[in-house]
């Protein structure tokens, strides 16, 4: 059963709202006032430089150190997806914002030897995102970072440019895996363990039983 | 209570005494085997009965014993050798000395047997978790793991693996093997269906067993032993049979995996319901995995009334028209379903008797089959069904395509041989004594009635879930559910009744045939129904024959189903 709330009854001097919107100006315009005498801003205006407001976006604000960023998909430095579709995060997501399609019975093997499986299609809802982390966490491929965390090759910009996720509407805050690993960067891999694992097989390849076998038919 | 004990005891089976983890418990002496044959009882069953589970990779109940993963090692105690005397030890209160086992050469260290061959013996002691036997496990388990490439992120069996489930129960997080692994062929063609990945392979040869002793195809078997073994198949000779499929199921980790579902969707967004293969008239049970309302993939339900653990290839993969897009999702003749039904009603109402002829399909459920004998009652109508005929294998396959032909005869729409009163529609019809024609799932222009037969009909209703000539000439279309997107019951060739659910929601504006049926019934008949399917089921149950003896109900039904004479 839904529940209907009772709305307050407002008197006709607080319909006409204007006394409202005047309390509201009268605060921002007493700051206005006060900014040179301010206390608050004395300090940050010792040189003389603070402005109340920036130029955005030709000027980006400091990022607060609490600050996490969204996530992206990262390449490695051969600008390989490192993701492998394995849909952990999509699993592990609170508010079921990542869409994976998998790659279907092909695979798709064109960016990496070794790696038998790559996303069709990776899909994050910035709008539905809470920003967790827990995709970066869950993340058994370091595939996915949140841009605040300084993995190598991390951009600075791109972070900022986190704190104003924009879009004029909800098709463009869906980002795609292209749009994804473009803003992801580069992530320096120093184990890249699927290039390892190849390497090792083909080593052992020329072990004897096998090779005989293959003489043979031929 | 005195009247209990008149009633007739089963023969007493011979049980024999066995103390697992210190509890004395009796389990029966012998046990079936995969061929039902009675065998001595193991160790591994006998912790089963003791509600322990031993943990295994080669065992299965439905195939030979093999003992080669080594993963179900117990330590046990034994009664002592005999005595020059011919007794074994005894403690000093007469009763039999039991020793945990050792090693015979090292005295401090415990023996252990494997679970799945170990044969009972009386007063045998099984120490089913005591730190002995944990430790063998997580040394056979790190064991199996040595070569493991540990690319769960990428294989398809994660979630339902073994190698995963025992790693967390009984594995040791770290492993101590720093050498380099030993590297084998991936992503090997096996055949058509499967797809092998030997590094993940621990050579239980399940598939091997499953292949020669069930399927009867000897056609895998394991090549290079030593480092390199792996399963494999004869140069040129694929894994095809109709049953190649069933090997990806019974393998305990991700070596063989079916090339159908192969990187479709992580299992643990699978949605599972049971449900039952329409493909013939075995029914075998099913589950569906499906994920927002796309059907991902079918695995055999274990009953061993009907199929075992197993099902056919051509069944399994016989689900993607049910996705469709050439799906009908459309009414024909009226926009909407109260519309079209008052319409139809309207007409049926003004239907002389015997003016009228229904053709139901042996694909349909129970229910509906009722409904519509219901309604064939009403205008003493002549009724059949359509025969579908193929070949018949020795293990699942039935010669009869048709999932509940059974319940065609049982119900009365058909007689014993299915499509015997076509012949009769298409004449009555032709001279003009039938004018309306009720066809559910069935394209008859395929079965002797023409498409010119059915232009001189005054009414022609027809349900489908694909268009046809018999569609395209309807009056009323009706668009229907797949078996995945109702509720239902078929009867199977042995008359097995079994249910199944719905896994899917049903395209546009389609709906389960038993739902409008049930209305159309309801007002050309003036009798109340049931508008739930197990009130539905329940009352057929009660007014056909060859249910009601049974004491047939819904719930009663389980997961298995009920046998009923056919």
């Amino acid at each position: 059963m839904a529940i209907k709330v009772q709305r307050v009854k407002l008197s006709l001097w607080e319909r006409l709202f204007i006394p409202t919107l005047w309390n509201g100006f009268k605060v921002t315009l007493s700051h206005f006032l006060s900014f040179k005498k301010s206390k608050v801003y004395e300090d940050k205006n010792k040189d003389n430089k603070f402005k109340a407001t920036l130029s955005y976006p030709e000027e980006l604000w400091a990022v607060p150190p609490g600050f996490r960023g969204a996530p992206y998909l990262v390449s490695d430095q051969d600008a390989a997806t490192k993701c492998v579709s394995c849909q952990l995060c999509e699993f592990v997501c609170p508010p079921k914002a990542i869409r994976i399609t998998p790659p279907g019975e092909t695979g798709n093997t064109t960016h990496r030897e070794g790696v038998e499986k790559m996303p069709k299609e990776f899909e994050i809802d910035m709008l539905r995102c809470i920003f967790c982390g827990y995709c970066e966490e869950v993340c058994p491929e370091e595939a996915i970072y949140l841009a605040k965390d300084y993995y190598e090759g991390y951009d600075e910009k791109m972070m900022r440019r986190d704190y104003a996720l924009t879009g004029s509407n909800r098709e463009e805050m869906v980002f795609n895996k292209d749009k994804l690993l473009e803003r992801g960067g580069t992530h320096h891999d120093r184990i890249k363990k699927w290039e390892k694992k190849t390497a090792d097989a083909k080593a052992q390849e020329m072990f004897p039983v096998r090779d005989k076998s293959k003489k043979k038919r031929e | 209570m005195p009247n209990e004990a008149k009633i007739e005891e089963p023969p007493a089976i011979e049980t024999i005494p066995v103390k697992v983890d210190g509890r004395e418990i009796t389990v029966p002496k012998l046990t079936p085997d995969w061929q039902g044959k009675l065998v001595p009882t193991t160790v591994l069953q006998a912790c089963k009965h003791a509600g322990i589970e031993i943990p295994h990779y080669c065992y299965h109940p439905k195939l030979p014993v093999a003992g080669n993963c080594r993963m179900c090692l117990v330590h046990v105690g034994m009664p002592g050798r005999p005595g020059p005397d011919g007794k074994p030890p005894m403690n000093e209160d007469g009763s039999l000395k039991i020793d945990p086992m050792v090693l015979p050469y090292e005295r401090g260290t415990p023996k252990g047997v494997i679970g799945c061959a170990t044969n009972l013996i009386p007063g045998m002691e099984i120490y089913a978790t005591s730190p002995e036997t944990k430790e063998m496990r997580e040394a056979v388990l790190e064991s199996l793991l040595i070569n493991h490439p540990l690319d769960c992120t990428i294989c398809d069996q994660a979630g339902e693996c073994k190698l995963q489930e025992y790693s967390v129960e009984h594995g040791q997080a770290e492993s101590q093997f720093a050498e380099q692994k030993v590297h084998k062929p991936k992503a090997v063609d096996l055949g058509p269906r499967i797809m092998l990945d030997a590094e993940r392979c621990v050579l239980c040869t399940r598939c091997i067993r499953f292949s020669t002793d069930i399927a009867g195809d000897d056609a895998l078997g394991i090549v290079n032993r030593g480092s390199y073994n792996s399963i494999a198949t004869f140069p040129g000779a694929p894994f095809d049979n109709n049953y190649t499929l069933n090997t990806a199921d019974i393998c305990p980790v991700g070596a063989l995996t079916s090339k159908d579902f192969r990187f479709q969707m992580r299992v643990w967004f699978l949605k599972e319901t049971n449900s039952l293969c329409t493909g013939c008239a075995t029914g075998c049970n099913t589950v569906i995995g499906s994920r927002e309302n796309k059907m991902y993939r079918q695995e055999p339900r274990e009953n061993d009334a009907v199929n075992g653990p197993w099902m056919c290839d051509s069944g399994r993969l016989d689900y993607k028209w049910i996705g469709s897009e050439k799906r009908l999702s459309k009414l024909n003749g009226a926009t909407d379903w109260t519309t079209i039904l008052t319409e139809i009603t309207t007409n049926l109402e003004k239907a002389a008797i015997t003016s009228v002829a229904i053709i139901a399909s042996a694909r349909q459920t129970n229910e509906e089959l009722f409904l519509l004998k219901k309604l064939a009652d009403k205008f003493e109508a002549i009724t059949d069904s359509v025969p579908r005929n193929g070949e018949g294998d020795h293990l699942l396959v039935n010669a009869d395509k048709n999932p509940n032909s059974n319940g065609a005869r049982l119900i009365g729409i058909a007689g014993e041989t299915l499509g015997a009163n076509l012949p009769a529609i298409a004449e009555g019809i032709e001279n003009g004594t039938i004018r309306s024609l009720i066809v559910f799932g069935e394209d008859v222009t395929q079965h002797g009635i023409s498409e010119s037969l059915l232009e001189k009909l005054d009414l022609l209703i027809v349900s489908d879930i694909f268009a046809n000539a018999t569609t395209a000439r309807a009056h009323y279309l009706l668009p229907g559910c797949a078996y995945a997107e109702k509720r239902g019951t078929f009867t199977n060739v042995k008359g097995q009744v079994q249910k199944f659910m719905k896994a899917l929601d049903a395209p546009g504006n389609a709906r389960a045939e038993w739902e409008f049926l049930h209305e159309i019934v309801e007002n050309v008949t003036g009798q109340n129904g049931f508008s739930t399917t197990e009130g539905l089921f329940n009352q057929m149950a009660g007014e056909v024959d060859a249910f009601r003896g049974k004491g047939l109900n819904w719930a009663a039904l389980g997961d298995d189903g009920v046998t009923v004479e056919i």
